[in-house]
């Protein structure tokens, strides 16, 4: 059973349809890389896979419960979102890390939030804080900022602010990483070091959905490739058939911009 | 100089009532101010239209009259003209509809300045919230509050004080505020009569007032210089 399955995704803003009948599956553990030019609809597929927006039409179904089905009214329901969304991480091209909060802080602070929902909080509260703070630091020198936990947000650069959005993600363990342009934000240099980390991700079989402007990236790290184009999946496979031997003529096009550099 | 000297005394211990009583009215109107501008800044933001609507035609009626308007139309308009007081006699009375006026005005400008600064936190702060599984409140108060304070510390800081001076306008309708109590001396008060000093002197209460406000406020502000 794929982990997820989207089908038949619909979305418009005012008059302007931004998906069409967009429909894909992924599996446990593998990585999907979606490509495309600005305005082709990657990151509000994103968005909707997150229930930032919500699609007109459609089916969203992870490890095949049904999240979300624009045809089914309990499916909608605003007090369930917020449980539904915890299958899903997001990671944003502008970071979006708390000032106010250090590295350390950022990583915990939704889970701690979550951690007072347990029946068991009060009693358990000493137990619970120090897995959560153990948690975090592992997470943090995984992403190789053992050295920054307590540094606040302005005071790292932006390559070390996107890997503790990762690293504030991980913490909720989601079955599924999204990453909405992440190194976007970001100059050549630092863009590297975020992108091994994803790779490092990769290799530990983390399921993840990544638009990305990074073609070589995507080739590299994906095992399945997406082209959207005007709200339409117009291509999609793996990264050597996409890459090499694309069917559309449009693929080809946009494929040539980068590779002629 | 040496009537002065002699004066001294009595004048600053009519001053000090006075200014108790200005004190008085600047904490009540910050202490109703604080959350009334909230609830104005809600309303203005709501996306429930006649709401939105009315509370910021308030706004501009409140920020568009002058406050000694405000004042007199508070104080006088239940009781001259709909012939039922309700501010009760004397100074109570008089405390009370300078309060209530005071509370209001100053709300729908911190209204603005709130809105201001609720609208300033980016976006992304409570997408980021909501991605992980925060709920409305829990974004609110762990996540926007702070940026927004820290963003209205400034504007906030002129209006607290605007507002230790404006307290003087109350004398309008005849609070017993320190401008009254400099006043007296002039037309005759304690022995002392004909002097237009103790009116100047007062000004040495609002500066040294605002000193002690300015350095607070700046404090805080360099407190929340933590984080950008």
């Amino acid at each position: 059973m794929s982990i997820l399955e989207v089908e038949h995704i619909c979305k418009s803003f005012e008059h302007t349809e931004v998906l069409k009948d967009i429909s894909f599956s992924l599996e446990k553990g593998q990585v999907l890389s979606i490509i495309g030019s600005s305005g082709s609809g990657k990151t509000t597929l994103l968005r909707c896979l997150n229930f930032l927006e919500q699609p007109d039409r459609g089916v969203l179904r992870v490890n095949g419960e049904t999240l979300f089905d624009a045809g089914d009214a309990a499916t909608r329901q605003e007090s369930e979102i917020r449980r539904k969304r915890l299958h899903f991480g997001l990671v944003f091209q502008s970071f979006n890390l708390f000032p106010q909060y250090t590295a350390m802080e950022n990583v915990m602070l939704a889970k701690e939030l979550l951690a007072k929902e347990q029946p068991d909080y009060k009693a358990r509260k000493k137990e619970i804080h120090a897995q959560i703070e153990a948690q975090a630091r592992t997470l943090l020198d995984e992403m190789g900022l053992s050295g920054r936990r307590d540094n606040y947000p302005h005071q790292l650069s932006g390559g070390q602010c996107q890997r503790v959005a990762i690293a504030r993600a991980l913490a909720l363990q989601p079955d599924i990483l999204c990453f909405d342009e992440p190194t976007s934000a970001l100059d050549p240099e630092l863009t590297g070091e975020v992108l091994k980390v994803i790779k490092e991700l990769a290799v530990q079989k983390t399921t993840m959905i990544i638009v990305t402007h990074e073609m070589a990236f995507a080739r590299d790290v994906a095992d399945q490739v997406i082209f959207m184009d005007e709200g339409y999946i117009l291509e999609q496979g793996d990264p050597g058939q996409v890459f090499e031997t694309p069917r559309e003529e449009r693929t080809r096009q946009f494929l040539s911009r980068f590779t002629q550099g | 100089m040496e009537l002065i000297l002699e004066q001294m005394p009595i004048v600053i211990r009519a001053l000090n009532v006075g200014f108790i009583q200005t004190l008085k009215l600047f904490f009540v109107t910050l202490i109703g101010a604080f959350p009334l501008g909230l609830v104005i800044a809600f309303g203005s933001m709501s996306s429930f239209k006649p709401l939105s609507y009315i509370t910021k035609i308030f706004v501009w009626i409140i920020r568009g009259t002058p406050l000694m308007i405000q004042l007199l139309i508070i104080y006088y308009f239940p009781g001259l003209v709909l012939h039922t007081p309700i501010w009760g006699g004397g100074e109570g009375g008089r405390f009370l509809a300078a309060a209530v006026s005071f509370i209001v005005n100053y709300a729908c400008y911190f209204s603005e300045i709130y809105r201001g600064g609720i609208q300033g936190v980016p976006v992304g702060q409570e997408e980021a919230g909501l991605v992980l599984g925060m709920t409305k409140t829990q974004i609110f108060f762990k996540i926007t509050l702070l940026q927004m304070i820290k963003r209205i510390v400034p504007p906030m800081s002129n209006e607290i004080i605007t507002l230790v001076k404006d307290t003087s306008l109350a004398r309008i309708i005849a609070l017993q505020e320190i401008i009254w109590a400099g006043q007296a001396f002039m037309k005759g008060s304690q022995g002392i009569s004909g002097e237009i000093w103790p009116l100047f002197f007062t000004a040495v209460y609002y500066l040294i007032g605002n000193g002690i406000l300015t350095l607070l406020l700046g404090r805080l502000e360099k407190k929340l210089d933590y984080f950008r």
